[in-house]
């Protein structure tokens, strides 16, 4: 093989239980370095992203930051791979999905007493939530999705073995789950 | 197969028996030839809501569970047309309501979660359409979490036919169809409901959950974790990983293709 | 004024209609007429008068579009919202209103005076754009109609006190044939039915224990008639075609069950297809004959009773059709011994819907009459064994009824020389849209749409599309205007609408979209939430964040209502999308920004709660939708 794999990873609205997963690979990792590189990763710290073959997405998208990045992935990635309920369906940070924004950011930031030290934050710096919290197949085409919170370690090896070798990635019972 | 002379019909070409009376459902559960379902119950009456027992026959499209069986009749269940159908009404049930399996006590014995991992539903595909449904925790001894109601009307029969009690009902039209209490605060604390209900035993998902026992087995060791839906068989489950059930990953490239 | 005690209103409500939980949705109709709304406690007050649980009420009166479970106006106004009230101008008009009452569409004014929405098409589609006013239909809506309206609510003027002509809804017959040109009288059809057997009649009820008993032997007169009707060739006018002679044939035949086996005829007239309204004229104009139809059908089957399930929206029929169906009680035309003869007992009663399309599918709409939620039914058993209350049951359109009538008057040989071979009789289209004549036209089966626009004032060549028995027809472009009405080939429940050159066939498709996600009872799962998913697909495509991934998702849920759905609205929801889909997709694609893929929802929208509470307005604080191509 001439060149290695290049795969780029980032978590947008997630908790980095997928990367630690993913790390729960263990000793395959070795193995897996011999076929692929890092680019912009958590594990790499790389901060933007270059052309790459496989992005590995975890978390949803609750603000403009999470877009702008799921969006350098999909510029640069080939494919771009959905992991993890939050990447999925929202997941956890979803579940404000029932109540207005609006009403949180008061809660949190006028109303609630040990908070309301400077009003709901507006430094451009910031990024702006969401009014909801959205799966990222709702943003960008994605190629792939690896459910989960987090996938096991044996589905995120089997659908990455199985992407190297050329095959379409196939989960068998006890590797598909959405727990 | 059987040496009887009850009659027979054919499912993906293998030979079923019946008796007179019995749907294509029944005779293939009794014949241990899985059809997947969600509102169908062997203890009653068919429902033919929510489509899941879809199956063509001879060439045509219907449901298993409302289908008088005959003699003759050729069904076909597990082919690829029926089962890409099939994922897309598990898909627009998850998007219908919210289905945030890490959270629920259901996970791992929820029918709709089983028959996602069965079919290889690896997302819900299509925009989740988030709706409101509060949840009521006023019963001492059961809590009812609306968000994952799939409607299938098994507790509102239960609780009619068997327990004689009519506390649930269905309500509204169209998406806007949603469960209701029989009771005119609307609360489950102010009816006579108990755990030891029929209709507290039917719910196929996370709707009408005990209290204080959910994590009394642990997650990866339940029902479904154990053994795939689809296998019905008094065979021993198969291992991990083995023949039977498979998903696919969804339609992309291959990394193969990309490069 | 003494107000009256709700209790007092219910209790006579309630003592109406005996108690009786298969008469809940007139229970419910009528006590939301005095009481304005269907509060819980009203509701609970209902289900222990008719002796049901509570939750089994409220999800009936939450079923209805027309029941309303929470506080609503005083005046409540719904204006139809068909494409061809959207066509005259009812959004502007609607908008109109709104500010005049400073009022949000779908709200109730702060001081509980009015509120108003949309509601599907009120069958008023050549006169509109039309509205309900606490259910009494106004058609022909202009601005000052509009203005005059909101004054008369400001004054809060008793709706009896309206100006008559508000509520004037015309006939607009503009071509007659078989049905339309009846010279009939009252009766002619019954008593040739009954002469057909002169001899018969009188001795067989004096040996038999009924009249009905004998009928289902092989009682001649009835056999006869039913001759007749297979002779003719009659098929259902409601759109699907089904040989009226086979099904009567098959309920006569059907034993009931119980020791008092009751034989129903059930009249279809919830003719909520929107672009349809010849059953509004066949009931103006012609109940006499659709009544004398449903009679007809009952000697042939044996039935006593009868029941017309006639939509909410056309309440206002309701004096005329009672007043009718007195006068042929006194003319022993119904009621007990009907035209002297022993034993023929049979009477009509009018129920009357709620804001429910799908109770214009015949199982739905005899579980409406039952008094419950209106849910299609599994089949088989069919009506015709297994219908009201168990017992076998016809269920026929008003206009089948009406042929049916002239067929037992004029012969099955007759009705079958007029038409074509397989479309025997004459079809009543209801023509609206883009033509200078809209309204009511019977014709022969077997004319070409070309024809009927050249009649109806509408220019072929400035016409682009025909949608042909409403949005779950078909849509035909103008290479198709050849094509002809009848089962071989355009079979059709009437609707006829009509769209020139400058309409947007996409809006068209969307209007149908919004319909029946609004019209899915929601009973089976691809269609409750397919129609929703397809709805907001034309929404997203609608507001400019549509792409080619859109249309192959409207295909792919297409392809799963056609195959999967529970009944006929489901397997047709997607109908006017695949049409416009196949023959107008330009209509779509000139939406589209970017081909590939847009997202599901409008993302710089979905940061508006975020600016709005920070203050902020820099460039960080918006989203693109569209994802910038890397070079």
């Amino acid at each position: 093989m001439s060149q290695k794999i290049k795969v780029a990873t980032t978590s947008l609205a997630g908790c980095f239980g997928c990367h630690m997963s993913f790390l729960d690979i263990d000793e395959r990792l070795l193995e897996l370095l011999e076929l692929i590189e890092f680019d912009r990763s958590p594990l790499t710290d790389i901060k933007h992203c270059g052309p790459c073959d496989l992005g590995i997405i975890e978390g949803g998208v609750c603000n403009a930051e999470n877009v702008h990045v799921l969006r350098e992935f999909r510029q640069n990635c080939k494919i771009l791979v959905a992991v993890g309920a939050c990447a999925i369906n929202g997941g956890l940070p979803a579940q404000r999905n029932h109540l207005d924004l609006r009403d949180v950011l008061e809660e949190v930031y006028q109303t609630e007493p040990g908070l309301t030290h400077g009003g709901i934050p507006n430094d451009p710096e910031l990024p702006l939530p969401l009014n909801k919290v959205h799966p990222i197949h709702e943003v960008v085409k994605i190629d792939y999705f690896l459910p989960g919170c987090p996938p096991p370690a044996d589905a995120i090896w089997k659908f990455v073995t199985d992407l190297l070798a050329g095959r379409t990635p196939t989960l068998g019972h006890g590797l598909i789950h959405y727990d | 197969m059987s040496t009887n002379t009850s009659p027979t019909f054919l499912i993906d070409g293998e030979e079923i028996s019946f008796q007179p009376g019995q749907t294509i459902i029944q005779a293939a559960l009794a014949a241990e030839k899985y059809i997947p379902h969600l509102c169908f119950h062997p203890e009653f009456k068919p429902h033919g809501s929510c489509k899941l027992c879809t199956v063509k026959i001879n060439g045509r499209p219907a449901a298993a569970c409302t289908t008088q069986a005959q003699a003759g009749l050729n069904v076909e269940s597990d082919i690829p047309e029926i089962k890409d159908k099939r994922r897309t009404l598990v898909q627009m049930l998850l998007v219908e309501g919210n289905h945030f399996c890490p959270s629920c006590e259901k996970s791992g014995n929820c029918m709709l979660q089983a028959l996602g991992y069965d079919l290889g539903v690896m997302s819900p595909h299509f925009a989740q359409i988030f709706p409101v449904r509060p949840v009521d925790a006023s019963h001492p001894d059961i809590l009812l979490d609306f968000n994952r109601c799939i409607l299938c009307e098994l507790c509102v029969r239960a609780s009619s036919e068997v327990d004689k009690k009519y506390v649930f009902a269905l309500a509204g039209r169209g998406i806007n169809k949603h469960l209701i209490v029989n009771a005119e605060s609307g609360r489950l604390a102010d009816t006579n409901f108990s755990p030891t209900d029929k209709a507290a035993q039917v719910c196929p998902v996370g709707v009408i959950l005990p209290k204080r026992v959910g994590f009394a087995v642990p997650i990866g060791k339940r029902k479904y974790d154990l053994k795939p839906i689809s296998d019905i068989s008094s065979r021993p489950a198969l291992p991990s990983g083995g023949e039977g059930s498979t998903g696919q990953l969804a339609s992309g490239g291959s990394l193969e293709s990309a490069k | 004024m003494p107000m009256k005690d709700p209790a007092d209103i219910i209790d006579a409500v309630l003592s109406r209609h005996r108690d009786d939980p298969t008469r809940l949705l007139q229970i419910l109709r009528e006590t939301q007429e005095e009481l304005g709304w269907l509060s819980r406690k009203t509701l609970a007050f209902i289900a222990r008068g008719t002796r049901q649980p509570l939750a089994r009420v409220e999800g009936v009166a939450s079923f209805y579009s027309f029941f309303h479970t929470r506080p609503m106006g005083r005046y409540r106004v719904l204006w139809s919202d068909n494409i061809t009230d959207r066509m005259l101008g009812s959004a502007r008009l609607m908008k109109e209103m709104c500010q005049k009452l400073w009022l949000e569409p779908g709200h109730v004014s702060e001081d509980g005076l009015v509120s108003v929405a949309t509601t599907s098409c009120t069958g008023m589609c050549d006169q509109g754009p039309a509205l309900l006013v606490n259910y009494n239909a106004i058609p022909r809506l202009t601005s000052q109609r509009v203005a005059q309206i909101v004054e008369l609510i400001r004054t809060e003027t008793p709706i009896s006190a309206w100006p008559g002509e508000f509520f004037q809804v015309d006939d607009n017959i503009r071509r007659r044939d078989i049905l339309l040109a009846n010279r009939l009288n009252r009766g002619d059809a019954l008593r040739t039915a009954i002469v057909r057997s002169p001899t018969v009649q009188a001795e067989s009820s004096a040996n038999e224990r009924t009249w009905q008993d004998s009928n289902l032997a092989s009682a001649p007169g009835p056999l006869l008639t039913l001759e007749e009707i297979k002779r003719a060739n009659l098929r259902g006018r409601g759109g699907a075609g089904f040989a009226t002679g086979t099904k009567w044939e098959a309920c006569r035949n059907a034993a009931g069950s119980g020791p008092e086996s009751a034989h129903c005829v059930i009249c279809n007239a919830d003719e909520g297809e929107p672009g349809t309204f010849k059953d509004r004229v066949l009931l103006t104009t012609q109940a006499d004959l659709v009544f004398e139809g449903m009679t007809i059908a009952a000697y042939v089957v044996g039935a006593r009773l009868g029941m017309v399930y006639l939509r909410g929206e056309y309440r206002y029929l309701r004096d005329h059709l009672e007043k009718i169906l007195t006068r042929r009680r006194s003319e022993h035309l119904l009621g007990h011994n009907i035209l002297n003869q022993a034993g023929f007992d049979f009477d009509i009663e009018i129920h009357f819907g709620a804001g429910a399309y799908i109770c214009g599918e015949e199982s739905a709409l005899i579980e409406s009459l039952e008094g419950k939620r209106g849910v299609p039914r599994n089949r088989p058993p069919f009506p015709v064994t297994h219908g009201y209350l168990g017992q076998p049951t016809i269920v026929n359109n008003v206009e089948t009824l009406a042929a049916a009538a002239l067929i037992a008057a004029n012969g099955g040989d007759w009705f079958r020389s007029i038409g074509t071979e397989k479309s025997a009789g004459s079809k009543i289209l209801s023509v609206s849209g883009d033509c200078e004549r809209p309204g009511i036209y019977e014709y022969p089966f077997g004319v070409n749409v070309a024809e009927v626009l050249s009649d109806c004032g509408a220019i072929p060549a400035k016409t682009q599309a025909v949608q042909i028995s409403g949005p779950s027809g078909v849509c035909i472009a103008s290479d198709e205007f050849q094509r002809r009405i009848g089962f071989e080939d355009l079979a059709t429940a009437g609707a006829f609408m009509v769209f020139n050159n400058e309409r947007d066939m996409f809006e068209v498709a969307r209007n149908f979209s919004h319909f029946f996600a609004h019209e899915s009872c929601g009973f089976c799962t691809p269609c409750r939430v397919g129609t929703t998913l397809l709805k907001n697909c034309m929404d997203k495509i609608e507001a400019g964040h549509g792409s080619e991934y859109d249309i192959n998702e409207i295909f792919k849920i297409n392809h799963l209502l056609q195959t999967a759905s529970h009944c006929g609205l489901g397997h047709t929801a997607c109908n006017p999308m695949f049409d416009t889909l196949q023959k107008f997709r330009p209509a779509y694609q000139r939406r589209f920004k970017s081909l590939a893929f847009e997202p599901a929802f409008d993302l710089d929208l979905a940061l508006s709660q975020a600016r709005q509470m920070t203050g902020r307005d820099d460039a960080d604080a918006h989203l693109k939708n569209t994802m910038e191509v890397k070079e």
